[in-house]
Formats: structure tokens, C-alpha cells, sequence
């Protein structure tokens, strides 16, 4: 065989062992409230489980939904959601524990809608093999280290994501 | 697809109930249960969620697996769904 013909058939091989071309979504999650941490993991388990390559690039407050510690304790404010969960204007939201009741009232939503809370999310998303990416940048501006974030993170730059990014099918901001 | 007359002439290797469950939670634990099923199984998933109607099919339709037959009625929905090759 020459040398062509045998890297064509290598490539052949290689071809017909990859099959069609796995989808794949990359999602950014900018924000760090409980609300806002939904939406990002609703839609990276939904499309593993289509069977989707997925990947997240947790930027700025979104980080806070990997932190160890920060990811369990995370809060809605009724501030600029005036039309719930608890019905209030917005110049009550700065009361204490305006916030805190949003929250609750949220956490009582989910829970009894039997949905999973944002750290299950995160198991379920793990298991099916979704990438975290922690925004770097962040952590160096926010001063948060790879051991205060949660297991089985990438650490990665704007450009790293861009490049799985670039050669996703669907590309969400939230 | 298939009638409802003919719905029990099918073979189910599996059956999952998502009763009360809403998005994406059918989806997910659906996908689970055919990861774990041979091509050619056929998953009996009753969902009631009535977002499920157009899910379902698309999760079978994503994923490479075939719809048999679907069943809508009393706020209750039964799809049957058979494992693809791939996935």
C-alpha cells in the first residue's frame, strides 16, 4: 500500500468509528443569584440528556454557583423582580430581609414543584459529563482559589472557552 | 405511529413513572433509564407534565431513538420510545 492510501484509509477508519457529529451547547452563566443559576443548569442537564456535548463558562457573579461554600447559600432579591416571588416595590427591597424572604419563598417554590435544588442540579450535570468552566479572570479578580470551588472544575481563560464555543451548534448567554 | 389498538403488542423492557415531575426532570431521568437499555428496547415513560408532549418526542428524536406511540388523555401521558443505535 502507499503511503497515501494507507492515511486515507486511516482516515476512513477514524471517520466511520466517530459517526455523525455530537451537538453541542455552550452556555455562559453571568449571574449569581438563586433564580438566575437555574435556567444555565435546567438547560445543560436537559441537553446531556439528549445526548449533547455541553459546557458552561461560570464569568463573574455566575462563579458563585461553583463555589463550595457560596453555591448552597445563594439568594434571590425581590429587588428588580417587582412582580414576585413576594409581590413588593422595589424600594422595599432594600429592607433587610426583603431578600431573605424572596429566597425563601423561591426555595419553597422549587421545592414543592419537586424540582432539584441548585446543588443537585450541579451533581446531575456533573454525571452526565458537563463541562464547568470557572472563568479565570474572575477568580483572579474576585480572589477565589481552585480549592474553594467545587470538584472537577476547568479553570479556564476567555479563549479556551471561545474555542469550544466556536464550535458549538447553540451558544446561550444568561 | 403506531394506533392505540396496537400499543399492547408492544414489548416494554422498561417502565418509568414521572408523575408530578416538571422539566426538565421526564427528560433527564428518561435518558438515564435508555443510556442503560439495549437498541432495540422499548422504554413505557408516563409523564404529566403537558410540556412533555413536545419533549418527549424531541429528547427521542435528539437522542436517535424511535417513537413508537404516544397516548394523551386525563392529564397523563404515555410515550413509547425505542432505543436507537447510537447513544
Amino acid at each position: 500500500m502507499t503511503d497515501l492510501a494507507e492515511n486515507l484509509a486511516t482516515i476512513a477508519d477514524v471517520t466511520a468509528e466517530a459517526g455523525p457529529r455530537q451537538k453541542r451547547l455552550a452556555l455562559v452563566a453571568s449571574k449569581g443569584t438563586l433564580d438566575a443559576a437555574y435556567p444555565p443548569l435546567i438547560l445543560a442537564t436537559t441537553a446531556a440528556s439528549l445526548g449533547w456535548e455541553v459546557g458552561i463558562y461560570f464569568t463573574f457573579y455566575g462563579l458563585d454557583i461553583l463555589h463550595e461554600s457560596r453555591h448552597r447559600k445563594l439568594k434571590m432579591a425581590s429587588l428588580a423582580n417587582p412582580s414576585g416571588p413576594i409581590r413588593l416595590p422595589n424600594f422595599i427591597g432594600a429592607i433587610p430581609g426583603a431578600t431573605a424572604a424572596a429566597t425563601m419563598v423561591m426555595k419553597r417554590w422549587m421545592k414543592r414543584s419537586r424540582m432539584p435544588d441548585v446543588a443537585e442540579f450541579i451533581e446531575m450535570s456533573q454525571g452526565l459529563g458537563v463541562t464547568f468552566f470557572a472563568c479565570a479572570t474572575t477568580m483572579g479578580v474576585m480572589g477565589v482559589e481552585e480549592g474553594d470551588l467545587i470538584a472537577g472544575c476547568d479553570v479556564a481563560g476567555a479563549a479556551k472557552f471561545l474555542d469550544f464555543a466556536g464550535e458549538a451548534d447553540v451558544q446561550l448567554f444568561v | 405511529m403506531t394506533q392505540a389498538s396496537e400499543i399492547g403488542d408492544i414489548q416494554v423492557a422498561d417502565t418509568l413513572d414521572t408523575s408530578g415531575l416538571l422539566c426538565p426532570l421526564p427528560v433527564y431521568k428518561a435518558a438515564l433509564v435508555l443510556k442503560k437499555l439495549e437498541p432495540g428496547e422499548v422504554l413505557e415513560l408516563i409523564c404529566t407534565d403537558p410540556g412533555s408532549l413536545e419533549d418527549i418526542p424531541a429528547l427521542a428524536r435528539q437522542r436517535g431513538d424511535a417513537l413508537l406511540a404516544v397516548e394523551d388523555g386525563d392529564g397523563i401521558q404515555k410515550f413509547w420510545i425505542e432505543k436507537g443505535e447510537v447513544a
